[in-house]
């Protein structure tokens, strides 16, 4: 092979991410002196964890009693006994550590009249190993994630951290070894690819919700860690696995939170019947996301859909007296009028179940490090936030745990590197000579492209395709037909073409690599989803129901493990979840009930 | 700068922000309504875009008062972009 050089800048750790997670992770490494390079596609606090507003989970005790236990049963119970149980008690102990050091680094969470942090009910928090609500949630008013990140954006510009903004890492540089010592980014301000060279990498790179056409994540989740980790033979674990919230705005997919259900909003079909009452005689359209999104599919699904394409329902609040709406729920008004073009005073607002949050990843213990299949580390990498899969969240991730994952495993994969790096484990080995060949080849492709596929049309019908074949209620024949396509879909995005050929501020180049990241992840979740014969969590299929030996369609003899996906060849092994945990009992399969 | 690369780096900081409510708002309104402002204009929407999304979004909503005139007049337009 030829032998490409490109720039090389020498760190002793470079994490790509500035989210919740990466911004943690630096913390501790730049605090304990290592020189720490941060990369982000854009202004640290412009990440998507900005967008968090419900809060962050810890049995802090403050306002009636909590304890860890609690916490820790009700995320196992939560992730539908998926979550690996060392990994969720190791979270759910730290978790009073991390937001008080947090309170510490700046952050303005509300208080009690006392002065200690105040705590809020959540649905999923229980106290006493699931007997009644608990307020387990600690918030900054409903600017949670914007608040978390710049108290850990201050701390870290005190500790000489040193940001890359505006840099997309396109590549992971792993030897024959397996070892990895670095990425090759491109900053955009000039073109120039440049290798970050060091001893560790963290990947923090958030979600992929764009995968799907409707979706709550901003445009910039395009599951970029996981894409880069994928085409270097890092498999990826869990990808079946996504959270869809009940009402996206149709279209927009813009998040309307479930307060407007909690308000008296109701969800007609069209035949203007309030259809949770099929589906959900007690609590109706309050019933649990899951089940709320299903039976919105369901009507959809059997044809009493709304609208020219019959494929959204309406959420109806103009029964509520007008003084409540703009009292109460002004903001949702604002977001109904902008990006639904009505006004739900007058008119029901048009919503279909959206998809929210990833529960799969890049595999790690619960120290950061990234494991191989058979659980031993992969030396020089780590990853934390919603690109990892520790995994806590299993096959359903509990309200505020994501926040609490950030702070608990962006700290956890910094201790781990430094441990590393003192004890030797890692140090800075020489670079390969073709380190840079693949990832110039592919750009070298993009630029010499001829007669290609249309970047926007491509996503697009990859977004519709994972959709229809891959939602929230899945499908035999769906999803076999959905894995035929999305092979097809992988030759376009193969041969994806772009106009502009110029080095500076060339963003057609940037949303053609990020694509080549979206495919990986559309294919990791689509050929998972396929293979489980179940249903768990928020993976539901139409053939595998509720029945009295698999109650709720889980299927516990056959399918509980872990899912890991291979770029390779597309295919897929699985590994036993972890049932003991560090310090207590374990937590026997149970149903899940609530 | 050329105006191509100014224009393009406007684009990423409009539509990869940390709300979707922006991307799709700022997004929309950089491809409809941008190319028809007064130069003035344009420079009000850049400074505006250089916010951050929990400061931009009272401006848009109107639930918080801008008092620069051009700026505002900048806001009235967002307002009125429908993103469908
Ligand atoms: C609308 C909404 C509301 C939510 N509310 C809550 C809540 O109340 N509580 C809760 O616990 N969770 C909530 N979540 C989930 C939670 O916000 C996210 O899971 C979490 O913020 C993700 O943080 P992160 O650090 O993993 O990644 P992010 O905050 O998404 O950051 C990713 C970082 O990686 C960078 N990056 C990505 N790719 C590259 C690349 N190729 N090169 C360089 N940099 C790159 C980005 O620039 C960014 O800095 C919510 C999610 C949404 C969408």
């Amino acid at each position: 092979m030829s032998k490409l050089t490109i720039p090389v800048r020498k760190f002793d750790a470079v994490i790509v991410g500035a989210g919740g997670s990466g911004l943690r992770a630096a913390i501790q490494l730049s605090e304990a002196g290592l020189k720490t390079a941060v990369l982000s596609k854009v202004f640290p606090t412009r990440s998507h964890t900005v967008a968090a507003q419900g809060g962050v989970s810890a049995s802090l005790g403050n306002s009636e009693e909590d304890h860890w236990h609690w916490h820790m049963y009700d995320t196992v119970k939560g992730s539908d006994w998926l979550g690996d149980q060392d990994a969720i008690e190791y979270m759910c102990r730290k978790a009073p550590e991390v937001v008080v050091e947090l309170e510490h680094f700046g952050m303005p969470f509300d208080r009690t009249d006392e002065g200690k942090i105040y705590q809020r009910p959540f649905g999923g928090h229980m106290s006493n190993f699931g007997e009644k609500p608990v307020r387990r949630a600690c918030a900054a008013a409903d600017r949670t994630g914007h608040a978390m990140l710049h108290a850990l954006y201050q701390r870290n510009v005190r500790a000489n951290t040193q940001f890359f903004v505006e840099w997309m890492a396109l590549d992971l540089i792993r030897d024959d070894s397996g070892q990895v010592l670095g990425v090759i980014a491109l900053e955009m301000e000039t073109g120039e690819v440049v290798a970050f060279h060091a001893k560790a990498t963290i990947f923090a790179t958030g979600g992929a919700g764009r995968i799907f056409y409707s979706s709550t994540n901003a445009f910039i989740n395009t599951g970029d860690g996981l894409g880069m980790a994928a085409r270097a033979g890092i498999p990826l674990e869990d990808m079946e696995f996504w959270q869809f919230h009940p009402t996206g705005v149709a279209g927009a997919g813009v998040l309307i939170t479930e307060g407007v259900r909690g308000e008296g909003g109701i969800l007609r079909n069209s035949a203007n019947e309030r259809f949770m009452e099929r589906y959900a005689p007690n609590a109706k359209d309050l019933a649990s996301r899951d089940v709320v999104s299903r039976a919105m599919v369901t009507e959809i699904n059997e044809g009493r859909g709304c609208g020219p394409n019959k494929d959204f329902v309406l959420l109806d609040i103009t029964h509520l007296d007008p003084a409540t709406i703009m009292k109460r729920l002004p903001g949702i008004r604002e977001i109904s009028i902008q990006f639904a073009g009505i006004d739900p005073i007058k008119a029901p607002i048009p919503v279909v179940p959206t998809c929210h949050y990833q529960m799969g990843g890049v595999p790690t213990n619960y120290k950061g490090q990234v494991v191989a299949p058979d659980g031993t580390p992969v030396r020089g990498f780590y990853a934390a936030g919603e690109v990892a899969c520790a995994s806590v969240h299993g096959a359903n991730r509990l309200g505020t745990n994501s926040l609490l994952d950030l702070l608990v495993f962006g700290k956890a994969s910094g201790d781990s590197v430094i441990e590393d790096v003192q004890s030797g484990a890692i140090g800075l080995k020489e670079l390969p000579e073709n380190f840079a060949d693949f990832t110039m080849a592919r750009l070298k492709r993009l630029n010499t492209q001829t007669g290609g596929a249309d970047v926007n049309e491509t996503r697009l019908e990859l977004q519709r395709t994972m959709q229809k074949h891959c939602g929230v209620f899945r499908f035999k024949d769906m999803l076999v037909d959905g894995v035929a396509k999305i092979v097809e879909i992988e030759k376009a995005v193969a041969r994806t073409e772009i106009k502009d050929k110029s080095q500076v501020w060339n963003t057609a180049r940037v949303e053609a690599l990020e694509l080549d990241n979206l495919i990986e992840v559309a294919k990791a979740t689509m050929v998972s989803a396929e293979a489980r014969k179940e249903s768990r969590g928020a993976h539901v299929r139409d053939d595998a129901p509720d029945t009295a030996a698999n109650p709720n369609g889980r299927d516990d003899v056959n399918w509980h493990k872990h899912t890991l996906w291979q770029r390779e060849g597309n295919g897929l092994s699985y590994k036993p979840v972890i049932m003991t945990p560090l310090s207590v009992e374990s937590i026997a399969l149970k149903t899940r009930s609530y | 700068m050329e105006d191509r690369e100014k224009l393009n780096r406007l684009r990423w900081r409009c539509t990869r922000r940390a709300m979707l409510e922006m991307d799709l708002l700022l997004g929309e309104f950089l491809d409809r309504i941008f190319p028809t402002l007064t130069p003035g204009q344009a420079d009000a929407f850049v400074t505006l875009a250089d916010m951050e999304d929990l400061e931009l979004w009272p401006l848009v909503t109107g639930s918080r008062e801008c008092s620069d005139l051009v700026q505002a007049e900048v806001l009235a337009l967002l307002r009125d972009v429908r993103v469908k």
